[in-house]
């Protein structure tokens, strides 16, 4: 027993106290910084895009089509492209994750999570969430395991991963849905009682992502349903789970 | 020798080729053969009754290309038709069945397990897999990236872009310098050590030692943060490219790590020794989910789970490189009984080990300061050399990755295999829980820790 506390000791504080303004290392690759002068349209960035997820003139990234995997930034010459660290890049609508030049942190900070009064007045306090993994690669999921453990710890601001989705108050969606997971998606969905959200965590769960080709998918159940929240990333970091689902459900002050 | 890919290829007007790779760990090498079924011959006989390791690879052959291996113990469906797949049916008063899945209690890949108990007894159990079928091996033919085969198993990302990259620089003729293999070596350690510590913190959990699962989830993230450090991917994505790594470690870099590592080896060596002292977790680990070694050996039994059984195979000794002599690494035997208190402690020893492999890399890597990390990245549009045949190996955390590619008669990519170890192993896991009780099977699944998504299953 005394090894046991020993080792409790030892460990101290682990957990991130500002989980808002929680530092990231310099080398994330997070919101995209593109820069127009720069290009000179010689397409090396188009042509090693897995997902196509870039087009230029001008330039754009769909930070939901985005492996963040920095191959344009790679092999751009010119510096046109950089990623920042910046991670909060959820939204409430599919169109602000489409980045072009113009997009600062502060702007994208300020358009991209649309307040609504009927989820901030019944979520806030308490969200309590199902994930489905639909052809997830197990990334996104170990990211949203980490979520709760001992350094994010979302569990403090109410918001949990449940067993059942009879408890649940919505649904995260990872991998890119494919055909065998279909209706256990449909199923655990209508499983949820009303009112529920719709959280799309990770580019596959997005658009596809490197699977959007595959003819083995079926994203029938994303046409069909309103999607409340995108959570960009491959995979989705922790931080940017948990802060995206606080700007959804706590109002800003 | 053993099967490590055995696998169909459409060979035109009605044709298919059966490639079978098999692994002599012993010497060393692969053999590979072929036969070809011409149209028309729909069946053969089955190999599965005589060398029970082909089971699930015949299943996939008949699954893929209908041709019907006769007499095959249990010929059933392996990724489709999961509605009508047949389970085995057991009667009597105390007989019950336990379905589980495909959508789990906590946030895992989707599976069916079908349990046959008898009380609280496990008889058997039956897994029924297809649901994380994305049709991966038919993109790669079209769209080969490392971002894709980076997202066939998102936790063994290294392992996966390492084996298709050795599969394309071979096809295209791409040489990497040194300093990039070792930055390559040391990123698959890394991933090895950033599992197992996260696997030994699951186990706690599923025994209910809370301080482990915070312990170990804490180190982790150190782990994976310096892998961020590295490449800006906790789990390394973008971390390699054809001709080498996109990211080079500078020595300020490998100075933060050094001491990362420091800290990381003393608290999970700590952690470990504490609770291998409490009889209560000892209680919960020891002969719990037990593969003997003659089961592991008849069912194929691969990596670290083959290793927790006595099994002394591990392909980054079996089949070295030249790094594996210029480091001085030897593979040592390790003593299991195939339980989960044996993975438990193979996954303690292969963390300390990764972390020293790490640490002698870091000094090697001094006398390379001067190479190149990538040969540019003109190297992605080579052309691939007309009809090859690439077999790559690499030793994920789980164990063996086989890729296997193959190039038509204009150099196109015609046909990408992907062996998960999972593949072979998720027969290990039936077995384990035989004679357990079912409330064990969380622990004994997470001892092992499957990928779903990596075999495309």
């Amino acid at each position: 027993m005394f090894d046991t506390l020993k080792s409790r000791i030892y460990q101290g504080e682990q957990f991130i106290k500002d989980i808002k303004n929680a530092p990231m290392r310099e080398q994330f690759r997070g919101l995209p910084v593109l820069k127009n002068s720069n290009c000179d349209n010689c397409k090396k960035c188009t042509g090693v895009c897995p997902t196509g997820a870039l087009s230029i003139n001008p330039l754009k990234i769909d930070i939901g089509k985005c492996t963040f995997c920095g191959m344009c930034k790679n092999i751009c010459e010119r510096n046109a492209i950089n990623f920042s660290n910046f991670y909060k890049l959820s939204s409430t609508n599919r169109e602000s994750l489409i980045i072009d030049e113009r997009i600062t942190e502060e702007l994208f900070c300020k358009t991209a999570v649309e307040v609504r009064k009927e989820i901030t007045s019944v979520f806030s306090k308490s969200l309590k969430l199902r994930q489905v993994s639909a052809g997830g690669c197990n990334g996104c999921e170990m990211e949203l395991n980490a979520a709760s453990n001992v350094n994010f710890d979302m569990g403090r601001f109410g918001i949990d991963f449940v067993a059942s989705p009879r408890h649940a108050d919505g649904i995260v969606i990872t991998g890119p849905v494919t055909k065998n997971m279909a209706y256990a998606l449909e199923d655990c969905y209508n499983a949820i009682p009303d009112p529920k959200i719709i959280i799309l965590c990770g580019t596959c769960a997005i658009s596809g992502g490197v699977y959007q080709n595959s003819n083995e998918i079926d994203r029938g159940f994303l046409d069909k349903h309103k999607i409340d929240l995108y959570i960009p990333g491959c995979p989705v970091h922790p931080l940017t789970f948990i802060n995206g689902i606080l700007d959804f459900i706590k109002e800003r002050k | 020798m053993r099967p490590a890919a055995f696998f169909g290829k459409d060979w035109g007007r009605g044709q298919v080729k059966l490639f079978v790779v098999l692994a002599d760990d012993k010497n060393g090498n692969f053999y590979t053969t072929s036969s070809l079924f011409r149209a028309g011959i729909k069946s053969y006989e089955s190999i599965s009754r005589v060398v029970p390791s082909f089971y699930n690879f015949e299943r996939e052959f008949f699954e893929e290309f209908n041709i019907e291996p006769l007499n095959h113990p249990w010929l059933k469906p392996l990724r489709k038709n999961q509605d009508k797949y047949p389970f085995f049916k057991m009667e009597g008063d105390e007989i019950h069945e336990v379905a589980v899945g495909p959508i789990h209690a906590g946030i895992i890949e989707p599976g069916h397990f079908r349990f046959m108990c008898n009380g609280e007894n496990v008889y058997h159990l039956e897994i029924a897999l297809g649901y994380q079928h994305k049709g991966t091996e038919n993109l790669m033919t079209q769209t080969p990236s490392n971002q894709l085969i980076e997202s066939v198993a998102g936790d063994s990302v290294i392992a996966y872009s390492l084996a298709y990259s050795n599969v394309m620089e071979t096809m295209k003729g791409i040489s990497v310098s040194n300093k990039a293999q070792l930055i390559r070596k040391l990123a698959l350690e890394m991933e090895r050590a950033a599992i197992h510590i996260g696997d030994l913190g699951a186990i706690s959990g599923d025994i209910a030692y809370l301080m482990g699962a915070s312990v170990f989830g804490a180190t982790r993230t150190l782990v994976i943060n310096t892998m961020l450090e590295f490449s800006g991917s906790r789990f390394g994505r973008g971390f390699l490219t054809l001709g080498g790594v996109n990211f080079d470690i500078d020595e300020k870099k490998i100075e933060r790590a050094l001491k990362t590592l420091d800290k990381v080896e003393i608290d999970v060596s700590r952690m470990v020794k504490t609770m291998l002292k409490n009889s209560t977790v000892m209680s919960r680990l020891e002969k719990t989910g037990t593969v003997s070694y003659e089961r592991a050996k008849e069912i194929n039994l691969v990596g670290m789970a083959a290793r927790a059984a006595g099994l002394n195979i591990d392909s980054r000794y079996d089949y070295p490189d030249k790094w594996t002599k210029e480091l001085g690494l030897k593979k040592e035997k390790f003593d299991g009984a195939g339980d989960v208190n044996s993975r438990f402690r193979l996954r303690y020893e292969e963390i300390i080990d990764s972390i020293s492999i790490i640490r002698k890399i870091f000094d090697k890597l001094k006398e390379y300061k001067n190479e190149p990390v990538n040969s540019g990245y003109e190297v992605l549009n080579k052309e691939n050399s007309k009809d090859a045949f690439v077999i790559s190996v690499v030793e994920g955390w789980r164990g063996e990755v086989v890729h296997i590619g193959m190039s038509d008669n204009n150099g196109k990519l015609s046909r990408y295999k992907i062996k998960d170890p999972s593949f072979n192993n998720w027969y290990g896991l039936a077995l384990a829980v035989r004679n357990n009780g079912v409330s064990d099977f969380p622990l004994c699944n997470k001892s092992f820790n499957l990928s779903y998504s990596g075999c495309d299953l």
